[in-house]
């Protein structure tokens, strides 16, 4: 690197043109997906229950110990995709609610999540936004139900 | 200490070394709960703990930054600080508004501090690292700018070091990319696309300009290999982190929802990502075995070029392990990105950080270097914190092999739990792991009250060697 032919210049206009031109690829890309993503996250069934399932969902900080489309913590189950694996549309409302509202098991020594004492109207809404995620396009992501 | 301002710096770095602390205890709360599950529980249940973990590091890591640009830029600009008191009243400010977050997180529900602290007005909380408060965010940001306006001017008004100019526009660049954790669509999609936007950006984005001006400061003043070169390996070195690490940020965007081409785009340009990490490893043996001087701070070598080795197999090697989309497929949020994301952040960002606090932490207390007492005793942390952390990393990396092909690389999958439950062996090495790494974090904190002769003292003013 001490050699005079790469000179410090040289190294410094390669750190600027190349960080200006990648970031401006950047947004290329992220301007074509903004514009491919209403398809994939169909966005028009973000109803106000939804909408406010999301808040509930993060206002419980549920993200501290579930995966949601693979992101979040790794110490309880998956959830991106929990509406289809109890069930779907035969099942799979009743059974996250009812699931929520019999927390914490109590089982000894097992994990235990927590009693949040959500209203039935934040039981609905909470559902309504896990059922929304489990009909994102995640490219056949995860690889089979147990997520 | 060559200005008498640097002395800012020390307050910052013993805050950080006092939250690192916080943070193991409760990483060997979370380690526990992981195979007794219902260990304190309710008390402190585990998305609690969680939190506190990972929101500790981002702030003690943020003071270390804090307290290494107090003390650099100043050294760099030949001039003393435009304001030391604004930065310690800064630094009271940082410290209560975390303590205040971390005390709530303990103290309440957390759907409690949502609604005490009117998350609804401007909802940011409840997303993974970005989970403080919302008028916390605002404090962040406050004493972002204060901070960024403080260094900035001594910069402006001073000699502008290669160093300095990068180690700016990281924090500049941490500051701004933070803002993306105020914008919060209702719809997940692009809520997870933007939150990358901090979290990726960050640690594979203009944290390791960060990364590379600390190093590079520390090099200059051990080695007294001369600045033209170091310089210009830190140029290469940036470069090729913003070229590979942004487009690099599709590595996030396989699975979200985000179209199938970022797949490409995330592969390639990641896959390049170990580069800037592989050219520090060389770099900093590089400077070393190139030295001018021998200086008498044996530790601080140590640490210097134990960042590069480890942020290089943390975020290198073991981000390299999953970053490709048909591996990633099957290891995305597994037990493999935790194996990861511990030994790249402890490797870049812990160690970068115990790095300038090794060097700059005898200057400020007077001195070159520690005894060599001290020293010895720093260097067993040393070694015992990254030995325990390379196995952490390893007991993770078994559970999280296991658990792909137990739950998802096979036609017949196991439920989570049931998974959980059969890999339990390597939670419990984890835990054993990660109680070695606590006694080398014991005995880095005796190393700063071990006194030993001070041959090495050195008069006030007289450390300048550069
Ligand atoms: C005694 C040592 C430690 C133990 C037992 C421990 C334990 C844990 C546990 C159980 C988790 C949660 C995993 C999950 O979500 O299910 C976690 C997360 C995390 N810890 Fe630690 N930890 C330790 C030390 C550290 C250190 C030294 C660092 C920093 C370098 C660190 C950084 C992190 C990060 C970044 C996460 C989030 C990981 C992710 O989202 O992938 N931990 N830790
Ligand atoms: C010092 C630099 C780095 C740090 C501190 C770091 C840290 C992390 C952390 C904490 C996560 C987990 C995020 C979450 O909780 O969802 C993560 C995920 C990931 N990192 Fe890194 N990383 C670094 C560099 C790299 C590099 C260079 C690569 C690629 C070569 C890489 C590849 C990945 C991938 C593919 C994931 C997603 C894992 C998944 O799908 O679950 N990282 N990283
Ligand atoms: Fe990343």
């Amino acid at each position: 690197m001490s050699s005079e032919i790469f000179t410090k210049s040289m190294a410094r206009n390669i750190y600027y043109g190349g960080s200006l031109f990648f970031i401006l690829l950047f947004l290329a890309l992220t301007f074509d997906t903004s514009r491919a993503l209403p398809n994939r996250d169909h966005r028009e069934n973000l109803t106000p229950e939804v909408i406010k399932g999301k808040a509930v969902w993060e206002e419980n900080n549920c993200i501290g110990c579930h995966t949601l489309l693979g992101e979040g913590a790794y110490y309880a189950p998956e959830l991106g995709n929990v509406y289809l694996r109890r069930g779907g549309d035969q099942g799979g409302t009743d059974f996250i609610k009812a699931w929520i509202k019999a927390m914490p098991t109590g089982a000894p020594g097992r994990r235990q999540m927590p009693q949040f004492n959500l209203t039935d109207e934040e039981l609905d809404a909470i559902t309504a936004f896990l059922k929304w995620t489990s009909q994102i396009n995640t490219a056949n992501w995860p690889p089979n139900r147990e997520g | 200490m060559q200005y008498s301002s640097q002395a800012v710096a020390k307050p910052y770095f013993i805050a950080a070394i006092g939250l690192f602390v916080g943070q193991i205890l409760f990483g060997l709360i979370m380690g526990l709960q992981y195979v007794v599950g219902d260990f304190l529980f309710p008390a402190i249940p585990f998305n609690i703990a969680r939190m506190v973990h990972t929101n500790l590091l981002i702030v003690w890591v943020l003071f270390g930054f804090m307290g290494a640009a107090y003390y650099l830029i100043p050294e760099e600009a030949e001039k003393e600080l435009h304001s030391p008191l604004l930065a310690i009243v800064l630094f009271w400010t940082f410290l209560i508004a975390g303590v205040l977050t971390i005390l709530g997180y303990l103290l309440m529900s957390y759907a409690k501090l949502a609604a005490f602290t009117g998350n609804s007005f401007l909802p940011t909380m409840g997303r993974e690292f970005l989970e403080q408060p919302t008028i916390t965010k605002i404090g962040i940001v406050i004493v972002a700018l204060g901070f960024i306006y403080n260094v900035g001017m001594t910069v402006l008004q001073g000699r502008k070091t290669v160093v300095n100019l990068v180690l700016m526009t990281g924090l500049i660049g941490l500051a701004v990319m933070f803002l993306f954790s105020f914008y919060n669509p209702s719809n997940l999609v692009l809520d997870k696309y933007y939150w990358w936007w901090v979290v990726h950006l960050w640690v594979e984005g203009v944290w390791e300009l960060i990364l590379g001006s600390i190093l590079a400061f520390v090099l200059i003043k051990i080695t007294g290999v001369d600045r033209e070169v170091i310089e210009k390996w830190l140029y290469v070195i940036i470069a090729m982190a913003l070229i590979t690490g942004i487009i690099g940020t599709g590595h996030h965007y396989y699975w979200i929802g985000t179209p199938e081409y970022w797949q490409w785009w995330g592969s390639v340009f990641s896959a390049l990502e170990p580069l800037p990490f592989f050219l520090m490893t060389v770099f900093a043996f590089n400077m070393v075995n190139r030295r001018r001087r021998e200086h008498p701070n044996k530790a601080a070598t140590l640490w210097a070029l134990g960042t590069a080795v480890m942020a290089f197999l943390g975020a290198g090697v073991w981000g390299f392990l999953h970053t490709l989309a048909p591996i990633n497929y099957y290891t995305h949020g597994t037990q493999i990105t935790a194996a990861h994301g511990h030994m790249a952040f402890y490797g870049a960002y812990v160690m970068i950080v115990l790095t300038i606090i090794s060097y700059a932490m005898p200057l400020l207390r007077g001195r070159a270097a520690n005894s060599n007492k001290a020293q010895v005793l720093e260097m067993w942390s040393f070694w015992l914190m990254s030995i325990a952390m390379v196995f952490i990393t390893l007991f993770l990396t078994a559970a999280g092999i296991l658990q792909v092909y137990l739950q998802r690389a096979t036609d017949t999958p196991l439920a989570f739990m049931a998974v959980q439950e059969k890999v339990a062996l390597f939670y419990w090495l984890r835990e054993t792991a990660g109680l070695v790494f606590f006694i080398g974090l014991v005995i880095y904190l005796i190393s700063f009250f071990v006194t030993g002769e001070q041959k090495l003292a050195v008069p006030a003013g007289a450390t300048a060697m550069n």
